[in-house]
């Protein structure tokens, strides 16, 4: 072969390729003799590879002009090398590398489960708050008093609301 | 609490063994949270990590069900102590190497423990003996509730709980069952049953999770995705294939007294043999042999009481609580002395097998 397959843990070419169906979906895995061994693939009991496979799908190929994390400076390249993300607004910088290697790795793309309510919530009366600032704000520079008035007034509403929430 | 006191009581897992624990031992599951505006501990510098560690452990510590629980950093902590912790479940082999700024909050029942700073900011774990998904949810999904009226939780209405790895996104639970499957490795079906498992999206580790042996024929059962389904849908799932897991030992053990009896009575005999003389025994032959006995005790050969004493045992022969117990370090081999010894004294008294009481349902 002109370009021969690379180990997908180490650089070396690879020399065992592995094909494994789990939940309905085919993983492969290419390693070298080494990591083949060490990985207890030669093992026939077998039970890492579901492991193994699943941390194959986390090594996408990193595309040229890589991708940066405004948030905290996590770059493609520094996902390749460990496999884990930098802070969560990662999943919005990396968003266009994430959906291919989810949909191999779980068995939907979108969350069906828990919500934080209490979380959102505070996050939501806390964006309104920011909101309701930036108008008042607007209003006085614009020297429209009434919307002011009016503003200022929810602003106190939305902040009464948020103390007469039951402490946490 | 005391991490001293701590070791001194005994953990869930030792205590509550009886018949409905037979197959499974144990029912864990934990839950991976990150707080919304910090960098995940892999990534996060020093000084972050450190304000990560006071923001969670002010919280977690605050939480009802971990009044006055350890509460402890892990370089506070021993070699020793924490060798004690992961031999119990109670922290990851992971979290006992990290570095700086984590720590790890423990119940004083041991039965629910919070690490920070792990892989994600918090991962918050309940564990019960035997097979309890269900009740196990119910406490973890409280514990978790109370927490997150306090903490910012890191959280995408698309993508759920987002946590360091994107194999833990979404719910960011992991499940698992550790069960006691001896008829299903002496008759060689363990690796059609770790495809079959595979297939439907659920993991077969050893004892100590990913990487581990399966001595002691204890595997540890769970989901492996954590995305697109409800954590209801994943309980559902992974509780029906623990069913069938269960009723595939239980037509093994039959088919091994039906096919040949003799051969598993010579086994089960044999190992109790070697417990009551043997001088010599690694933790790999020492599991094996507790495994086979503990069969025993499910086939009716030894009383139903014997199994709590089995289970405790399971734990006792691991090095880090062997060692404790004999209040210093040694080296593999001295190990190996010591748990002979250990075990010799504690089967000189055990009731011998009686072979006549078997069940030949094999349930028991």
């Amino acid at each position: 072969m002109a370009n021969p397959l690379k180990c997908d843990l180490c650089d070396k070419p690879a020399t065992v390729h592995l094909t494994q169906i789990v939940s309905n979906k085919v993983h492969k895995v290419d390693l070298c003799e080494a990591c083949a061994q060490a990985k207890g693939v030669t093992d026939p009991s077998g039970f890492s590879l579901s492991d193994l496979l699943l941390k194959a799908s986390l090594n996408p190929e990193v595309a040229p002009g890589a991708m940066r994390c405004e948030s905290c400076g996590f770059t493609q390249a520094d996902f390749k090398k460990h496999g884990r993300f930098g802070c969560p607004a990662c999943y919005d910088a990396f968003k266009g590398m994430l959906e291919p290697m989810l949909d191999g790795m779980h068995k939907g793309t979108k969350h069906t489960g828990k919500i934080p309510q209490a979380a959102l919530a505070r996050q939501t009366l806390h964006e309104r708050l920011s909101k309701l600032e930036l108008d008042l704000s607007d209003a006085i520079k614009s020297e429209r008093y009434e919307d002011a008035a009016r503003t200022r007034d929810e602003i106190s509403q939305v902040k009464q609301a948020t103390h007469q929430s039951p402490p946490r | 609490m005391t991490i001293a006191s701590l070791i001194a009581s005994p953990s869930e897992l030792t205590d509550a063994a009886s018949n409905k624990t037979a197959i499974v031992l144990m029912t864990r599951i934990r839950l991976a949270r990150n707080l919304a505006t910090q960098p995940f501990p892999g990534w996060a510098k020093p000084a972050q990590r450190s304000r990560i560690a006071e923001i969670c452990t002010a919280a977690v510590a605050a939480a009802a069900p971990l009044k006055r629980s350890l509460n402890v950093a892990v370089d506070q902590l021993g070699e020793l102590e924490k060798q004690i912790l992961v031999e119990r479940h109670l922290i990851s082999r992971e979290l006992s190497g990290s570095k700086q700024g984590s720590s790890v909050i423990i119940s004083k029942d041991q039965t629910v423990s919070v690490m920070v700073n792990e892989e994600d900011h918090l991962r918050i774990q309940v564990l019960r003996a035997g097979f309890q998904l269900k009740k196990t949810w119910n406490v973890i999904n409280e514990l978790d509730t109370a927490l997150e009226a306090s903490l910012d939780y890191a959280f995408s209405p698309t993508l759920g709980y987002l946590t360091a790895c994107p194999t833990n996104l979404g719910t960011g639970m992991r499940a698992s069952a550790m069960m006691h499957l001896p008829a299903l490795v002496i008759s060689s079906q363990m690796e059609k049953v770790v495809r079959a498992v595979n297939q439907l999206g659920m993991v077969v580790r050893g004892l100590f999770g990913e990487g581990s042996d399966a001595s002691g024929s204890i595997f540890q059962i769970s989901n492996q995705t954590t995305l697109g389904e409800s954590e209801e849908e994943i309980l559902k799932r992974l509780t029906s294939v623990l069913q069938s897991i269960i009723e595939h030992e239980l037509n093994a053990r039959e088919k091994l007294l039906e096919a040949d009896a003799g051969k598993l009575f010579d086994k089960i005999g044999r190992a109790y043999g070697i417990m009551q003389n043997s001088h010599l025994l690694n933790s790999s032959e020492a599991m094996n042999l507790l495994s086979l006995i503990r069969l025993g005790i499910d086939l009716g050969v030894f009383p139903d009481a014997n199994r709590s004493t089995i289970d405790r045992l399971f734990i006792e022969a691991q090095p880090g609580h062997l060692q404790h117990a004999q209040k210093g370090e040694f080296d593999p081999a001295q190990r190996d002395l010591l748990r002979a010894a250990h075990l010799r004294s504690e089967f000189a008294n055990f009731v011998r097998p009686d072979f006549s009481l078997i069940n030949s349902n094999g349930k028991n």
